[in-house]
């Protein structure tokens, strides 16, 4: 095509100098920038036309805040080159927050936003993200939940920006979050701006634009922050069912096998009327195969009275003993009973061999008198280790939960919708 | 043959430079040498002003700057710059291959691309397109999220109707919860609506754009 000359010209960073002292003044973000912020001097700058004007003087002893990211550096984030050209704090009341202006020439323009060392990358939507029931928003397949709304006012301003700005600049600032996501809407009495965030952890950032130490330790949860719990409490509660589903299947194995063999059964008398030693042994018995629990049980006649039973299991070879006691007691009236006239005692783990029992009742003295079965039975099923490890294994879910909740308790604690305390305060 | 080429390329009435057209439809042009504003009337091109020098631009966009929407190739054949309180924004006419045209619009760097649509049904006045105010066009319902008072700050290149030294423009920003956005545009006695989507920068795989000091 004989078209002439229309390809136009590099676009050229602009030098210039500050009216208000005559300092150096760089324009990195082009014919985009609307206001400069003399970085000697702190004067507020309209350059929107060719002459800058002072368009506010900033008192330079009122608290100047140092950019972590120095304006003019760049970094590669997510995908493209950004140049921190405009820095900015804003508050709510006491609280200050940190805003970086990002810039590239055709992606147009970001933010890094930075509050006690949690971080977030935002971009401006044009979409208008639509309001829904219960203060939720809708946008980009995300459900956002209304966080907080408050004023926020503009308390210091550096390098460059898009739009007129000054200290003092007030704006009603809406957020809502679906962690790692929140969605901010900014309203000035003539328009509404939204723009969409992503937490981003400090490291991330100084790895990109290649900034010295270390990013400052995130202090509290952040109103977006992912939770380091809540992803995980599902799988966990999901590994302790697969966890217990094993164990039940291996208490029905031991119930299954188990012999459950009844090795001595005899029926006793007592009365502490009778003369001379209360104690006697039963028959030897032998348990053979592996070591295996023991279970002696009890069946008494016992009525509104109680007895003491003192056991010892003695190795008919060895002469070695298990001593061990049980007590039993029945008593009942109309509003109910307490005890029971059975009883047993389980004793885990007993080597194979020849045994017999020593058995020595007590009762009070007087008019006291039962009659009992003994009944001996070996490699009964003992649920204990079950109990103890479904114990065990459902201390990681419960304590995940409860941190899962305490984080985002702590989270909407800062909320204009506060969790209820529990108690009384 | 002869009559086509004829159509496509005349002189400039103010300065004699050769003019070419490069879309067919195209009602207005500006002569890239003397930047005179050239209306294509039945035989003839009529001047009808002149444009001052464009005003530096930040826009990666450019006249001849290809990209692609939907896998339709297009190529920007001429652009509107407006103003307003808040900045400038420009419309930049891009013709596709198949000889449709519509906007590339680049409002501090955010992209969207539309076209003059048939609403189906009348209109609102202006004094109706108020902020917060929905309208249903398509069965897509738009809320008006700003109504921006903008002036005319210049013309360059190609156009499909002529366009030049309006003053006051009302314009009606439609917006929805997705990418679909409007425009009510009552620059003229008859109100026009463009309908389009907001598209990011790559994926419009744009060639030929400007280059910017210190960015490779």
């Amino acid at each position: 095509m004989g078209s002439p000359l229309i390809t136009p010209p590099v676009v050229r960073a602009q030098a210039l100098s500050c009216p208000n002292c005559g300092g150096p003044l760089e324009r990195r973000g082009f014919g985009h920038t609307l206001t400069i912020v003399c970085p000697q001097c702190l004067s507020v700058l309209d350059a929107s036309a060719p002459q800058l004007q002072i368009l506010q003087q900033v008192d330079k002893a009122q608290g100047r805040r140092t950019p972590m990211i120095p304006l003019g550096s760049r970094g590669n984030f997510r995908g493209a080159t950004w140049q921190a050209i405009g820095f900015q704090t804003r508050a709510v009341e006491e609280d200050e927050w940190e805003e970086y202006l990002l810039f590239n020439p055709y992606k147009g323009f970001r933010y890094l936003t930075h509050y006690a060392g949690h971080w977030n990358f935002v971009t401006p939507t044009e979409a208008l993200p639509a309001q829904q029931a219960q203060a939720r928003v809708a946008y980009g397949g995300r459900r956002y939940r209304h966080f907080s709304t408050a004023e926020a006012v503009t308390t210091f301003v550096l390098g460059e920006f898009p739009w007129r700005a000054q200290g003092g600049d007030k704006v009603l600032s809406h957020d809502f979050v679906d962690p790692p996501c929140i969605l901010s809407a900014e309203a000035t009495p003539n328009e509404i701006t939204w723009s969409q965030g992503e937490y981003v952890p400090g490291a991330e950032i100084w790895q990109a634009f290649g900034l010295p130490n270390r990013p400052p330790v995130p202090r509290g949860v952040y109103l977006n922050q992912p939770s380091p719990y809540k992803g995980n409490v599902g799988g966990m509660w999901m590994n302790f069912a697969l966890m217990l589903l094993i164990l039940i299947g291996l208490a029905l194995f031991f119930a299954t096998f188990s012999r459950h063999e009844v090795v001595l059964r005899e029926a006793h008398h007592f009365s502490s009327l009778d003369p001379g030693e209360p104690s006697y042994v039963t028959k030897t018995f032998d348990l053979e195969g592996r070591p295996a629990t023991l279970e002696v049980d009890l069946d008494t006649n016992l009525d509104q009275d109680w007895a003491y039973f003192n056991f010892a299991l003695i190795n008919d070879r060895t002469g070695e003993a298990y001593d061990f006691g049980r007590e039993v007691s029945y008593y009942h009236d109309s509003d109910g009973s307490e005890g029971s006239p059975r009883a047993s005692v389980l004793i885990p783990a007993v080597a194979p061999g020849t045994y017999y029992l020593r058995v020595e009742p007590e009762m009070d003295a007087g008019r006291h008198s039962m009659s009992y079965d003994l009944t001996l039975r070996h490699d009964v099923p003992s649920y204990a280790w079950f109990w103890i490890a479904a114990a065990l294994l459902i201390l990681p879910p419960i304590g995940y939960t409860m941190r899962s909740a305490s984080f985002e308790r702590q989270r909407w604690m800062e909320s204009d919708h506060p969790p209820l305390r529990r108690g009384g305060d | 043959m002869a009559d086509e080429a004829g159509r496509r390329q005349a002189n400039c009435p103010a300065c004699g430079a050769p003019v070419q057209f490069r879309w067919s439809s195209a009602a207005q042009t500006v002569c890239s040498f003397c930047r005179s504003v050239l209306v294509r009337g039945d035989l003839e091109l009529k001047h009808v002003g002149q444009v001052a020098d464009l005003p530096p631009d930040p826009s990666p966009i450019c006249l001849l700057t290809e990209g692609s929407w939907r896998g339709k190739r297009f190529q920007v054949t001429g652009r509107i710059i407006y103003q307003w309180a808040g900045g400038g924004w420009n419309e930049w006419h891009i013709v596709f291959s198949d000889g449709t045209s519509g906007w590339l619009s680049d409002a501090q760097l955010q992209y969207a691309v539309s076209f003059l649509a048939d609403p189906g049904v009348a209109l609102p006045p202006s004094s109706e397109a108020l902020r917060g105010r929905r309208f249903v066009f398509h069965q897509v319902q738009y809320e008006v999220a700003t109504v921006t008072v903008a002036s005319y700050k210049g013309v360059e290149g190609e156009l499909p109707f002529p366009f030049f030294g309006k003053s006051e423009m009302y314009f009606a920003d439609l917006r929805t919860p997705g990418p679909q956005f409007g425009t009510l545009d009552y620059s003229d006695p008859q109100p026009l609506l463009f309908l389009g989507e907001w598209v990011q920068f790559e994926d419009l795989q744009l060639k030929n754009l400007r280059q910017f000091e210190g960015w490779a």
